[in-house]
């Protein structure tokens, strides 16, 4: 009989709606593998086995409807599931409960998506590896030794490991598409305001994008149409119609790019690629050539400034966001002892329920808002901000997209940039000037490099997600997909 | 030069609520140190006339419409608290004794 874990979204819906296999069996083969392999993989915070059996059983009862109805979903812990614990990977919030659910996961549950469990991330989303999760890092199914990219490294080891066959991640720095490279999967980030917000547990309000996540093209551009679209709870919501995404990605695999102006940044050269990550971008970009299309070199000058502002920006809006961890409303609460001062409680319980690196950068973010500093680092950055944003749209006036490698090095081992906090930041080099800009972008394997998953990185003008799926979906079907050694 | 000190990081600390230990003052004044550095570079840049961009969306003063809707009940809204007392979150003393 085939393994229901290692179809494609897009085929499980189809046999899930024409009834050959019911969303029960589906389910149960995710969570099946799930309890054979997470202890190795630790994709998984939380597993919702009733949850999900019970939504998958309102599909069969032909309750709901649609084109991924049926297909079981795995959420990042950063995203609110109503009576499901949310935790952000963090102490500060072990055991919570939410009492209401994320717009896009409502959008899933009306969807009949039933949801597996809660993935594992670095902290409040604030890392490249996992290793900042303080519930223990998730294991890349490519290398078990080896970090599966982060903050989302837990939805994307998920797909790898197939566990799911879906999931949802956020993206601030690069948290869906760097995972989305180094273990072989396909990670998108919407447009800013394409995808709500209203649910997410805050990290840096301007950057944060929720987006979808699989392990074909195809089935990102499905997930991304089920979560996409305005949504009035969200005041940065864009009150636009989604492009269609779907549309275009299956025009992408017809494989013909002819006309399409691929652009390469300059000044992303010299960038300091690992040998391998740069010879398989350059391998793909030639498919791509014979499949049509037309590669421009466009300079975009202040990139090499969207490193320094961004750990200014987000760090920033992160000091502020994170003070309502305060040990009042929700999550923990420490050292209150019936003497101490609500100020005293405050510190003690900040101090126990954050990791390291989350206190790094809600220190980092009081320093560029202080007075005296403010001009010079916060405010600094945001006009650097708006110079990379015209750096993007004079680029985009040459190009339809613009391609890159999706982070400089294939995965690491464990350990090997945490005692240097900025060598972990430099994996977002080429992920950060998007989020700066609040553009789309996707990442798409691409090749191996020392037998290891190298992603491909296609940036699009803001609201025209569909411009990347047809290029992501172009180059899939001219490289194929990557699948991991057996577990 | 130092671009940040163990006493400033130490003011910073006391500032942002979090009661840091010793051991980690020493730590994350070096490392604080090399990421300020690093990020300092912003400043390179020539953009005395640039506007600054606080978010990428072009939208101001979004309102919804003004029709009641059902928010969270007490319990559901009190479900996640620490403490709470008679319908209210329960905090520890905000004035000293003497106050």
């Amino acid at each position: 009989m085939t393994d229901l874990t290692r179809l494609s979204a897009s085929d499980l819906a189809k046999l899930i709606s024409t009834g050959e296999v019911s969303a029960v069996e589906v389910a149960t083969a995710h969570l099946d593998r799930i309890a054979a392999v997470d202890d190795r993989v630790h994709a998984f915070l939380h597993v919702d086995r009733a949850g999900a059996l019970e939504a998958a059983a309102a599909v069969d009862r032909g309750e709901i409807t649609g084109p991924l109805a049926g297909v079981p979903i795995a959420v990042k812990d950063v995203v609110t599931t109503k009576g499901v614990p949310t935790t952000a990977a963090s102490k500060i919030l072990e055991g919570w409960k939410p009492p209401y659910d994320a717009t896009i996961v409502e959008r899933l549950k009306k969807a009949g998506m039933p949801i597996l469990g809660k993935t594992n991330m670095d902290e409040f989303a604030m890392g490249s590896s996992t290793e900042y999760s303080a519930y223990g890092p998730t294991n890349n199914p490519w290398d078990l030794g080896r970090i599966p990219g982060g903050s989302g490294g837990g939805s994307a080891a998920a797909l790898a490991a197939y566990e799911a066959p879906l999931a949802i991640g956020t993206d601030t720095g690069g948290s869906i598409r760097q995972p989305g490279a180094v273990t072989g999967t396909v990670g998108a980030k919407p447009t800013y305001g394409g995808t709500s917000r209203y649910g997410l547990i805050a990290f840096s309000s301007s950057l944060d994008t929720p987006g979808p996540c699989a392990r074909t093209v195809e089935d990102t551009a499905l997930l991304h149409a089920v979560i996409a679209g305005h949504d009035p709870r969200d005041s940065t919501s864009i009150p636009q119609p989604v492009p269609d995404v779907v549309a275009a990605a299956r025009l992408g695999a017809t494989g013909d790019l002819t006309g399409v102006r691929l652009g390469i940044v300059k000044e992303f050269a010299g960038d300091g690629s690992e040998p391998g990550v740069t010879a398989a971008f350059q391998e793909s970009l030639q498919k791509l050539v014979k499949l049509g299309a037309e590669v421009v070199e466009v300079s975009c000058p202040h990139f090499e400034y969207a490193l320094p502002a961004y750990y200014l920006i987000a760090p920033s809006e992160c000091s502020s966001n994170l003070a309502r961890f305060d040990g009042v409303r929700y999550g923990l609460r420490a050292g209150d002892d019936g003497n101490r001062s609500l100020e005293e409680v405050m510190s003690l319980t900040r101090e126990a329920g954050f990791g390291p690196e989350v206190k790094r950068r809600i220190i980092i973010g009081t320093y560029a808002l202080s007075s005296g500093y403010y001009d010079a680092y916060y405010g600094q950055a945001q006009k650097v901000r708006t110079l990379i944003t015209r750096d993007f749209q004079s680029a985009f006036e040459k190009v339809d997209v613009l391609v890159s490698p999706t982070t400089p090095f294939v995965a690491f081992p464990f350990g090997s940039r945490t005692s240097d906090p900025y060598q972990m930041y430099l994996a977002d080099l080429f992920t950060i000037p998007t989020n700066l800009y609040g553009g789309p972008a996707i990442s798409v394997p691409c090749g191996l490099s020392e037998g290891l998953p190298v992603g491909f990185q296609i940036m699009a003008p803001t609201l025209a997600d569909d411009r990347m799926y047809r290029v992501a979906a172009a180059l899939e079907s001219a490289v194929g997909t990557f699948t991991p050694p057996a577990l | 030069m130092a671009a940040i000190s163990r006493e400033e990081v130490a003011h910073l600390a006391r500032l942002s609520r979090l009661a840091v230990t010793e051991e980690e003052l020493d730590r994350f004044a070096g490392q604080l140190d090399v990421i300020l550095q690093s990020v300092a570079r912003v400043g390179e840049v020539a953009a005395e006339d640039i506007p600054p961009t606080s978010h990428s969306v072009p939208l101001t003063n979004v309102y919804r419409e003004d029709v009641p809707t059902t928010s969270l009940t007490q319990d559901a809204a009190l479900s996640g608290a620490p403490d709470a007392y008679e319908s209210r979150f329960r905090v520890p003393r905000i004035l000293d004794e003497e106050d």
